[in-house]
C-alpha cells in the first residue's frame, strides 16, 4: 500500500486583476465621466451635460430594469413593454392637468403632492394593464420566443391605438409643477431642477430594487427564480405567482418611467414608449439579461455618451450608443454582468 | 413548364389556387382593368409588398429569424436608385447601377450584423436590429446633404417611364403611357423576384433552413453550420428586399424615411407576413394583397360604419378609419394564438 500523498493545501489570494474583474463595469461610469470631461473641455457645459446624462440614464433604468427582470424570470421578451411607457405617461399627464390647482401654485409640497399622485396613479394603472396582458397576451406563449415577440409587437400595437383611442390622436403637452420649473445654477453650471429630481428619484429606486432583492425574502425568491426556476419550483415556491407579481412589478416600473421621461420631455405621444425602447433595449443587453446592476450601469453609460456626444457631435449620438453595445458585446457576448448564462 | 416555374411547390390547394390566380390576373392587367392612377398605385404597391414580404417570409418563417432591420434592406435599394440618379445622371444605366450598388451596400450590412449578433443570441438578434433600424432612421434624416433628410429626394428615371411619354397604342380604351410601362417593369421584376425566392426556399438550401428552424441543435448535430446558413439566409433576404426598394423608388420617383424606412412600415411587414402565413413564400402573396387593400380600402368601409353609429358612446372613436390598425393589431394576435400558419396555412390544411 503507498501512503497517501502529501497533502498541503496552499491558501493563495487571486491575484488583482482577478479580483477586479467584477468591478471592471462599475469603473467603466467613473471612466466616462473623465473622459467626457476631457472631450468636453469645459467644466460649467459637462456639470450640465452629466447631470442631464445621469437623469436620462436613471430614467432609462427605471423602465429596463422591469425589463430585463421579466426577463430574467421568465424568460419572457416582452416588445410591449413600451405601450406600459406609453400608457403611464398619458395616465400620469391626465391626473397632473386635473390637479392643476396644486401644480400652478408655487408650492414644494404641494406639487411633489400632485407628482405623487400622478405617479402613483401612472403606476397602478400601468400594473393592472401589465396583470391584464400578462394573462392575455404573454401566457398563451410561454416558452416559444418567436411566437413572444409577434404577440408583444401586436399588443404593443393594439396598446399603441387604445392610447389614441382614449386620449386622441394628437400629441400632449405638458407643463412641469411650478417649483420644478427652471434651473439652478451651481458653480457657474446651469441645472435644470426636474433633472436633480429626477436623478435622485431613479436613485431611490434603485436603492429600494436593491434592499428588496437583496435583504427580503421575496427578492430572495426571485433571485433565485432568476438563476434556476425549478428548482425554486421544486423547493415547494410557486414560481407562477412570483411571475405575475415580477410582471406587474415592471409594467408599474414602466409606467413611472413613462410619467418621468414624460415631464422630462415636456411632450407625450402614443409612439413615445416605442421610441425609448431602442434605448431599453441596448441597456438590456450590455446589462446582460436579468442583472439589474447591470442594468444600472447600462443606463448610465447610455445617458452620459448620449449627452456628451450629443453636445459634441450632435448627428451621431445615436450611433453612439450601437457602437457602445457593439464594444461591449465584442469584450463580453453575454452583457456586463449577466445573471443567466446560455 | 408552370410546375417548373413554381419550383414544385404550388399553392396546393383550390381555393388558394382560385386566390393566387385571381390577385396574378389582376395585377398583370391591372392598367386596364381598373384604370385610374389610384387603383394603379394600390397594384403596384401589393406587387412591390409581395417580394418584400416574401423576402422577410425568407428570414422569419423558414429560418426562424426575428429580424426589424428589413426596411433598412428596402431603403438602401431605394436610395441607391436616388443616389445613382442624383449623380450619375438620368439612364438605364444609372438606374441599374444604382440597384445593384444598393442592393451589394445592404448584402454586406445584413453579413455584417448577422455575423456579429447571430453568434451572439439568438434573442438579442431582434433587439440588436431594431437598435440599428432606428439609428439607420435617425441617420438617414440627419445626412442632408446626401439623403435630403426629412424631405427626401425625387428621382429623375428614363423619360420612357414617366406619364409624360406616350405610345401610340390603346388597349381596351386606355392609352399606354410611360407609367404603365413603369408598372409593368415593377411587375416583371416582382415576378422574377417572387419565383426566385420561390426556387430558393425549395432547394435543399431551403430544406435545411426549416430544419435549423425546428431544431437548431439538432441541425447542427447532423453536421450543418448553422450560423452559414442563417447569415447566407440573412444576406438572400436583404438582397431582394433591397431590389424591392429600388423598385418601389422607381415607381414612386421618389424616396423619403416615411416611404422606406420608418418603424410603421416594419409593422406592416410583419402583420403581412403572420395574417398570410408564416413559412409558406404563397403566405406573402395573400398577406401583402388584403393589408395593402384594407390599407386602401378600409379605412373608406370604417368612415362609413363611424358615420353609422356616431350616436354611441366610444364606438365611433373605435371605428375611426385612423384607427384601422387597431383591428389589424387584434387579427394579427389571433392569428399568432389560433391560425400561427396564417390564411395561407389554413386553406391548405382544408384542401
Amino acid at each position: 500500500m503507498t501512503a497517501a500523498p502529501d497533502h498541503t493545501p496552499i491558501m493563495q489570494r487571486p491575484p488583482l486583476s482577478v479580483r477586479m474583474q467584477p468591478w471592471i463595469p462599475v469603473l467603466l461610469i467613473p471612466a466616462l465621466v473623465i473622459t467626457g470631461f476631457i472631450a468636453v473641455g469645459n467644466p460649467t457645459s459637462w456639470l450640465t451635460l452629466t447631470v442631464s446624462g445621469l437623469a436620462m440614464g436613471m430614467m432609462i433604468f427605471v423602465i429596463a430594469s422591469g425589463m430585463t427582470l421579466i426577463f430574467g424570470l421568465m424568460d419572457i421578451i416582452n416588445f410591449g413593454h413600451g405601450a406600459f411607457i406609453s400608457f403611464g405617461a398619458f395616465v400620469g399627464v391626465s391626473v397632473l392637468i386635473a390637479l392643476g390647482g396644486l401644480t400652478g401654485v408655487p408650492s414644494l409640497a404641494l406639487n411633489l403632492l400632485a407628482l405623487l399622485a400622478a405617479v402613483l396613479a401612472a403606476m397602478a394603472v400601468t400594473g393592472a394593464i401589465g396583470w391584464g396582458f400578462e394573462r392575455v397576451i404573454v401566457r398563451p406563449v410561454y416558452g416559444a420566443h418567436l411566437k413572444q415577440i409577434l404577440v408583444t409587437m401586436g399588443g404593443l400595437i393594439v396598446a399603441e391605438q387604445l392610447i389614441q383611442v382614449i386620449w386622441g390622436p394628437k400629441e400632449i403637452h405638458i407643463a412641469r409643477p411650478e417649483m420644478l420649473k427652471g434651473a439652478i445654477t451651481i458653480l457657474g453650471a446651469t441645472l435644470e431642477k426636474y433633472r436633480l429630481v429626477a436623478v435622485v428619484f431613479g436613485a431611490a429606486v434603485f436603492i429600494a430594487m436593491r434592499l428588496v432583492l437583496r435583504h427580503t425574502k421575496i427578492g430572495l425568491i426571485v433571485r433565485a427564480g432568476v438563476e434556476n426556476r425549478e428548482m425554486v419550483q421544486a423547493l415547494g415556491y410557486r414560481i407562477r405567482r412570483v411571475f405575475v407579481g415580477v410582471f406587474i412589478a415592471g409594467s408599474a416600473l414602466a409606467g413611472l418611467g413613462g410619467i418621468m421621461w414624460a415631464l422630462y420631455q415636456e411632450l407625450i405621444t402614443a409612439h413615445m414608449g416605442n421610441e425609448i425602447m431602442v434605448l431599453v433595449f441596448i441597456v438590456v443587453i450590455i446589462g446582460g439579461l436579468g442583472s439589474v446592476e447591470g442594468a444600472f450601469i447600462g443606463a448610465l453609460l447610455v445617458g452620459l455618451l448620449q449627452n456628451y456626444v450629443a453636445f459634441i457631435e450632435p448627428k451621431a449620438a445615436l450611433v453612439s450608443n450601437i457602437a457602445l453595445m457593439v464594444a461591449i458585446l465584442m469584450w463580453r457576448p453575454q452583457g456586463m454582468s449577466p445573471v443567466i448564462k446560455v | 413548364m408552370v410546375r417548373f416555374l413554381l419550383s414544385g411547390d404550388g399553392p396546393r390547394s383550390l381555393i388558394l389556387s382560385v386566390i393566387v390566380a385571381l390577385i396574378f390576373v389582376a395585377l398583370a392587367t391591372a392598367p386596364f382593368l381598373f384604370p385610374g392612377s389610384r387603383s394603379l398605385e394600390v397594384a403596384a404597391r401589393i406587387a412591390i409588398f409581395i417580394v418584400l414580404v416574401a423576402s422577410y417570409d425568407l428570414m422569419l418563417g423558414y429560418a426562424g429569424i426575428v429580424s426589424f432591420a428589413h426596411t433598412v434592406f428596402f431603403g438602401l435599394g431605394a436610395y441607391g436608385v436616388a443616389l445613382a440618379g442624383a449623380h450619375l445622371g438620368r439612364g438605364w444605366g444609372a438606374l441599374a447601377a444604382g440597384a445593384l450598388g444598393g442592393t451589394a451596400v445592404a448584402v454586406a450590412v445584413a453579413f455584417v450584423i448577422a455575423l456579429f449578433s447571430l453568434r451572439v443570441r439568438a434573442i438579442f438578434f431582434a433587439m440588436i436590429t431594431m437598435a440599428v433600424a432606428s439609428a439607420v432612421a435617425v441617420l438617414v434624416s440627419q445626412l442632408s446633404w446626401l439623403t435630403g433628410g426629412e424631405d427626401g429626394m425625387n428621382i429623375t428615371i428614363p423619360r420612357e417611364l414617366t406619364p409624360a411619354f406616350r405610345l401610340d397604342l390603346e388597349i381596351f380604351g386606355t392609352r399606354v403611357t410611360g407609367k404603365i410601362l413603369n408598372y409593368y417593369l415593377v411587375f416583371l421584376c416582382c415576378t422574377v423576384l417572387f419565383l426566385l425566392l420561390l426556387r430558393v426556399v425549395n432547394s435543399p438550401f431551403g430544406r435545411v433552413l426549416q430544419a435549423i428552424r425546428e431544431n437548431a441543435f439538432r441541425a447542427e448535430a447532423v453536421g450543418y453550420r448553422v450560423v452559414i446558413y442563417r447569415t447566407v439566409a440573412t444576406c438572400l433576404s436583404a438582397g431582394v428586399a433591397a431590389l424591392a426598394g429600388s423598385l418601389f423608388a422607381i415607381w414612386l420617383r421618389y424616396v423619403g424615411p416615411d416611404t422606406t424606412l420608418a418603424s410603421e412600415i416594419m409593422i406592416d411587414i410583419l402583420l403581412m407576413v403572420v395574417i398570410g402565413g408564416m413559412g409558406t413564400i404563397w403566405g406573402a402573396v395573400v398577406g401583402a394583397t388584403i393589408f395593402v387593400l384594407a390599407q386602401n380600402y378600409l379605412q373608406t368601409l370604417m368612415q362609413g360604419a363611424a358615420d353609422a353609429t356616431a350616436a354611441l358612446p366610444l364606438v365611433p372613436d373605435l371605428l375611426n378609419p385612423d384607427r384601422w390598425l387597431l383591428w389589424l393589431g387584434v387579427l394579427f394576435i389571433l392569428s399568432v394564438y389560433f391560425f400561427p400558419t396564417g390564411i395561407v396555412g389554413r386553406l391548405r390544411a382544408r384542401g
